[in-house]
């Protein structure tokens, strides 16, 4: 068995990034959505961070994590506000039953 | 296989396993609580990448901040009375097929790039100079993330309260 490298890294991001996708396309529940978007901004960190160590990058990929994870607070804030204005509006979050612009 | 490897393994399983139950299980809270683990998992293998700053920073704001946020949501947007905490699926197998396309490639081109790696510099855990860059080189972006925080935070009252 090979050594610990980049690829091992590179491959848990991938993973990570394809189940995201997938919880987003296939659930119906908009706080699922968000989570599956989570687990998509958390793949690009560990992309960031693995580069940065195997890519000779300094410290300049764990700024650009961190800076990720700063606008993944602000985005989980805002989105669940929406999906509490839309609760409050259609008393559903199943984001296909979302369908009109207007009563 | 030494220590290093089997404790990546441990927190790649942890990972990929948690956050295969997250987008997989019908309960939401489950799949919550299964957000927890991936999290936990994440940072872990941000400690193996040397990384320790941002792996304590994902353990306060992820684990701290966003899943309780997500938490408070679905408990808001669900009628407690009835436990209708259960989420609907809609096409699983053409999404499972389109999806695993999509992972085969990406997979295949990560195999078949030869990356340049440099193995020799490992860069040593060191939070003072992730303060110094932040002060320094990417002042700009750190002012402006502050600024952006305070709008989204202060938004998400004003639209949540409406």
């Amino acid at each position: 068995m090979e050594n610990i490298g980049l690829n091992h890294f590179l491959i848990i991001s991938v993973l990570l990034f394809s189940m995201g996708i997938f919880g987003i396309i296939t659930r119906r529940n908009a706080v699922m959505v968000l989570m599956g978007v989570e687990l998509i901004l958390n793949a690009a960190n560990i992309n960031f961070i693995a580069f940065s160590k195997y890519g000779n990058f300094g410290y300049n990929g764990q700024v650009m994590a961190l800076f990720i994870i700063i606008l993944a607070a602000a985005e989980a804030a805002i989105a669940l506000a929406i999906v509490l204005n839309i609760y409050k509006t259609f008393s559903t979050v199943n984001v296909d039953e979302i369908d009109r612009l207007k009563d | 296989m030494n220590i290093y490897d089997i404790i990546f393994y441990l927190f790649a399983a942890v990972t990929v396993i948690s956050a295969f139950f997250v987008v997989t299980t019908r309960n939401i809270v489950h799949s919550a609580f299964f957000l927890l683990f991936t999290f936990f998992g994440v940072a872990g293998i941000y400690v193996l990448l040397g990384a320790d700053f941002v792996a304590i920073v994902q353990l306060i704001v992820y684990v701290g901040g966003i899943l309780i946020l997500l938490i408070f949501g679905v408990m808001l947007t669900n009628k407690i009375t009835n436990v209708q905490i259960k989420t609907g699926t809609m096409q699983m197998l053409p999404a499972a097929i389109g999806v695993g396309l999509f992972a085969g490639f990406l997979l295949s081109t990560v195999v078949s790039t030869d990356w340049k790696t440099i193995s020799r510099h490992v860069p040593l855990p060191d939070a003072g100079t992730i303060g110094t860059l932040l002060l320094q080189q990417y002042v700009i972006v750190f002012e402006l993330l502050g600024i952006i925080l305070l709008i989204a935070l202060l938004g998400a009252a004003s639209i949540a309260r409406r």
